[in-house]
């Protein structure tokens, strides 16, 4: 064959180090094969077939095996209608196409709404063989084809996508009632509202819906749900149930009249069903035990913080109390200590003073018991000299001095220990620059 | 496919004279190929399509439109719409279609209808059989007419759900009428065939829908054809809807029109429904050629005539339900054989139905990818109702010197039933994009052989792997309006992002890895991928006008 096709496309260069045996590395195996039947047609056929025999010819046998092999492509036409016709069905007439089940007429009443359009040709193809009255003449019986044309009504209504919705907008045999209370309890609860919702979910613009789910479901999972449906986006509409329109040219207000009214009704109804939908999530919320749980669980949390606040708030404000507390008590202590402080200061004070007083007593006691260092009586002049001094002196030094002077001349009586004391003090006195030398020459 | 291939009437090869027919419900035509080039051939009143109805007055018969015309006046001697009654028992038929014309009977396990085919005035019991064998004769005759040669054999179509029994059935009613069977072929496979014979690429691999949208049945295929080997995917049969389902549309229309005039409805009346039926069809015809149409009929109901026009626009509005019903149907063959509409490379609109120009558009909508053909699409397009009685023709050509058993053991399930590829198999470039050189759902053995340039000069690495495709949607947002000229714009209602969906590849196993080394600057590498019947595969590559090359097994799974 010298048939090749050019492809535009850059090979990529080979990785270094790629070595093999032969250039070539076998690294896989094809997926298995599908086992197909090709056509008996046309040239390349021919050719296939001369190489497939060989000058062999194929038994019975090798035909059966081949072909138990092939993937089928063709459906069975063939199946019984598995539900049973009910006589009241058979009897029905196609004029009350409106009130009839279309489902159950196809033989379809278990896949209602899930029924594929394929489902529903063939199931309508199945009726036809059946009831056709055609078949029922030719056999015989009467020509009554009322049934048949139930089947054709059904048949159009679902083949087609408008009319079909419409239809399956009233369907009432594809709603579940919602469970009553006593009903659903415990795990029943879930599976009875699952199954209405389910039902309910057909009506969803979007879908897939949400899942009801079950007791374990997590708290994000049950809100998305209930939030889908408190939300919910219907396709849901009541044209089915509208009143005939009288036909065309004949009266045109009352045609308008009776529009406007399918018009009215109709509105009116989806408001209806919208609000029967929410108090059906209602109902099921208030029944539903996870919710509880949920809030529990929150108020629980809510109120953990709550208590934790408030602990914190009473611990702060305690606490606050306490300190203030201590601080009184501190200030108060500090006041009282330092009233006693006072005191005891002007005690002591007192104490000093007198002392002081003592001392200086002393200090001119001790002038006094020397004589005023004079010999004999002493002038008045004398005294008053010696006195002065010993106020310079006093005057000079601190009381502690004085207590010490005091200290040296307590008990001295003798004149020229006192004056060599007085001396020596004065001495210090001049040497520390606190007395001008001379100005106490009374005391030297 | 056919082992009950009578050989009753055992031709030899030689004195063969061969023709193909396409059998159906509504209509029949014949066609005969010489030097590989079919033609359909006119029976004596002219027509290509005849209608298969069979008619008797007066002991004489009548064929084609002639016999069509009867329906009016002398409906219970008329048969039509027999074809899917052979083979099949009563219970297990749909008479809707022969309500307007002898009813079917039940009769011996069979189908039988009471007829008045003799002068004299007793009725008799003609089984569905032997109506096919008396349309047989004809259209044999007719074919010998023109020729000038008796014809004595025939490739016939059938649909793809015929049943073994159905088979068997029509070849007796062949072989009664001295038509030998050389082989029956599947009625989609037939129209391809016929696009194919004409294409000189018809080697190409390609996955091709054949819609046939006929009278009172469509059937869709989804076939793939690789390098002129077919395989049937999926298929989908529906009796809804179809070219009388069109029709039913505009006999409600001109109805409703004629009550709008007169007092009653013509479709209550078997005479005036017959006609109103027929004018319709008419109708429903000339719009598919022009955009106006007539329709009148004289004594529609009470004697009344009425005539009407109606405009393309309007008929196509009133049958869009129709119009969609055939899209969802052929949308679903699609899905059923596991493909997306991109995956789709070419459309057959075939069937008398296929004329109307709204289907044809509404398929080129349907699959963007795809080269839909159909005359109003493609103007080289084969006339549709034409296609499957030329590829029986050119099937019949290539066949009618083998000897019948030749033949019957050439189409044997052991030689027809091979092993088909789940992933296409291809090379990975330096980017690791994947090209497919062998298509999925390739019958084995197969051989293709790629040129690939390599640009640069250098070593190069084979990938050799397995790839499957897949479709991924990517949302466009709105182009951000432009501020220079967003004066009081009114298109703001069509700013909802845009799906766009592309057919991807994903790289599934490595097989093999290969290295071509010294590779001149613009050289070219050849690769040749051979897979076997046990799905082993031989990978050869060279550079083109180099020497050696190349040679790897990876053993059969």
């Amino acid at each position: 064959m010298s048939k090749h096709t050019e492809v535009e496309l850059t090979l990529p260069a080979l990785p270094q180090g790629w070595e093999a045996e032969g250039n070539f590395k076998a690294l896989g195996k094809v997926t298995k094969a599908t086992e197909r039947s090709i056509e008996p047609v046309g040239p390349h056929f021919l050719a296939h077939a001369r190489r497939a025999r060989h000058k062999r010819t194929f038994s019975e046998d090798d035909k059966i095996q081949a072909e138990k092999n092939v993937k089928k492509v063709e459906d069975d036409d063939s199946g019984e209608i598995s539900e049973p016709e009910d006589p009241m069905m058979l009897s029905r007439d196609a004029k009350d196409w409106k009130a009839q089940d279309h489902y159950a007429v196809l033989g379809l009443s278990k896949y209602r709404y899930k029924a594929t359009e394929e489902q529903i040709k063939r199931a309508h193809r199945k009726k036809v063989l059946r009831h056709h009255p055609d078949k029922k003449a030719a056999a015989g019986s009467t020509e009554d084809d009322g049934f048949f044309k139930c089947i054709q009504k059904a048949t159009e209504v679902l083949l087609d996508p408008v009319k079909r919705r419409q239809f399956d907008s009233v369907d009432e045999r594809a709603e579940v009632e919602p469970p009553s209370k006593k009903l659903a309890k415990g795990d029943k609860f879930y599976k009875l509202w699952a199954a209405v919702f389910k039902a309910e979910g057909r009506f969803s613009r979007t879908q897939p819906v949400p899942k009801f789910g079950d007791a374990n479901s997590t708290q994000e999972v049950v809100e998305d749900f209930y939030n889908f449906f408190y939300t919910f986006d219907s396709w849901r509409s009541f044209e089915y149930q509208d009143e005939d329109v009288p036909d065309d040219n004949e009266n045109r207000d009352q045609k308008r009249h009776v529009e406007k009214k399918n018009n009215n009704a109709r509105k009116k109804k989806k408001t209806e069903d919208s609000a029967r939908l929410r108090n059906l999530v209602d109902q099921a919320m208030a029944g539903d035990e996870r919710i509880k749980k949920f809030r529990q669980e929150a108020s629980a949390a809510k109120n953990k913080k709550k208590n934790d606040k408030e602990a914190a708030a009473k611990k702060a404000v305690e606490d606050a109390k306490a300190k203030k507390e201590a601080d009184a008590q501190a200030a108060k202590d500090a006041e009282e200590k330092a009233k006693v402080d006072k005191e005891q200061g002007k005690k002591a004070k007192e104490a000093a003073k007198a002392a002081v007083k003592k001392n200086k007593r002393v200090l001119k006691g001790s002038v006094k018991d020397a004589n005023y260092f004079a010999d004999g009586a002493p002038d008045a002049k004398v005294i008053d000299a010696v006195l002065n001094d010993v106020e310079i002196v006093q005057g000079k030094i601190d009381p502690d001095e004085i207590a010490a002077l005091a200290g040296k001349l307590n008990g001295l009586k003798v004149k020229d220990e006192v004056k060599a004391v007085w001396s020596e003090e004065v001495k210090r006195l001049i040497g520390a620059g606190k007395l001008k030398d001379g100005e106490v020459k009374t005391l030297v | 496919m056919a082992t009950t291939e009578a050989t009753t009437n055992g031709t030899m090869p030689n004195d063969r004279h061969t023709i193909g027919i396409s059998f159906g419900n509504s209509n029949n035509s014949i066609a005969i190929a010489v030097d590989d080039k079919a033609e359909v051939i006119a029976n004596e009143d002219g027509d290509r399509q005849i209608p298969a109805i069979l008619s008797y007055v007066e002991g004489e018969e009548y064929t084609g439109q002639q016999a069509k015309a009867q329906l009016i006046r002398n409906s219970k001697n008329t048969v039509a719409y027999f074809r899917d009654f052979l083979g099949q028992d009563f219970a297990s038929i749909d008479p809707t279609h022969s309500h307007a014309s002898a009813h079917p009977q039940e009769h011996e396990s069979t189908v039988a209808f009471n007829i008045q085919d003799k002068a004299d005035s007793e009725t008799s019991t003609v089984t569905v059989s032997e109506v096919a064998t008396r349309l047989f004769k004809r259209l044999a005759q007719s074919a010998s007419d023109y020729s000038g040669k008796t014809v004595n054999s025939a490739v016939i179509t059938i649909p793809t759900n015929f049943s073994d029994k159905q088979k068997a059935a029509l070849i007796t009613a062949a072989n009664n009428a001295d038509l030998e069977v050389l082989q029956l072929i599947h009625e989609p496979i037939a129209a391809v065939l016929a696009y194919d014979a004409k294409n000189e690429h018809s080697g190409s691999d390609k996955v091709v829908v054949v819609a046939d949208l006929g009278g009172t049945r469509s059937d869709v295929a989804v076939v793939a054809a690789r390098n002129g080997i077919y395989t049937i995917l999926a298929t989908a049969h529906d009796y809804e809807f179809a070219g009388t389902a069109l029709d039913v549309v505009l006999q409600d229309h001109f109805a409703k029109e004629f009550i709008k005039w007169n007092t009653t409805d013509p479709r209550e009346e078997a005479r005036s429904m017959a006609k109103l039926k027929l004018e319709s069809e008419a109708t429903k015809k000339a719009l598919s050629i022009g955009t106006n149409a007539n329709f009148s009929v004289e004594s529609l109901a009470e004697g009344a005539d009425f005539s009407s026009t109606i405009n393309r626009l309007r008929y196509e509005m009133i049958a869009r339900k129709v119009f969609d019903g055939f899209s969802r149907l052929i949308e679903g063959a699609v899905k059923k054989a596991d493909l997306d509409v991109l995956d789709i490379d070419e459309v057959i609109l075939s069937g008398g139905t296929s004329h109307t120009p709204k289907i044809a558009r509404n398929m080129q909508s349907l699959f963007p990818k795809a080269t839909v053909l159909a005359p109003s699409t493609t103007p080289t397009a084969i006339n549709p109702s034409e296609l499957q009685a030329r590829g029986a023709a050119l099937q019949a050509n290539l066949i009618q010197e083998y000897e019948a058993e030749d033949i019957e053991q050439s189409t044997h399930a052991a030689v027809t039933t091979v092993k088909h590829l789940t992933n296409a198999i291809g090379v990975l470039s330096a980017d690791d994009v994947f090209t497919p050189i062998i298509a999925a759902e390739t019958a084995v053995p197969a051989r293709r052989t790629i040129h690939i340039s390599a640009p640069a000069a250098g070593d190069v690495l084979i990938k050799i792997v397995e790839g499957g495709s897949h479709i991924k949607i990517s949302t466009i947002e709105p182009k951000p309006k432009d501020e220079a000229d967003s004066d009081d714009s009114d298109d703001d209602s069509d700013e909802e992002p845009e799906e766009q969906r592309e057919k991807v590849w994903k790289v599934g196993t490595v097989l093999a890895e290969a290295s071509i080394k010294g590779i001149k600057k613009c050289g070219k590498v050849e690769v040749m991928i051979n897979v076997a019947a046990d799905l082993a595969v031989t990978v050869t590559a060279r550079e083109v006008g180099g020497k050696g090359g190349l040679r790897g097994n990876i053993t059969a799974p």
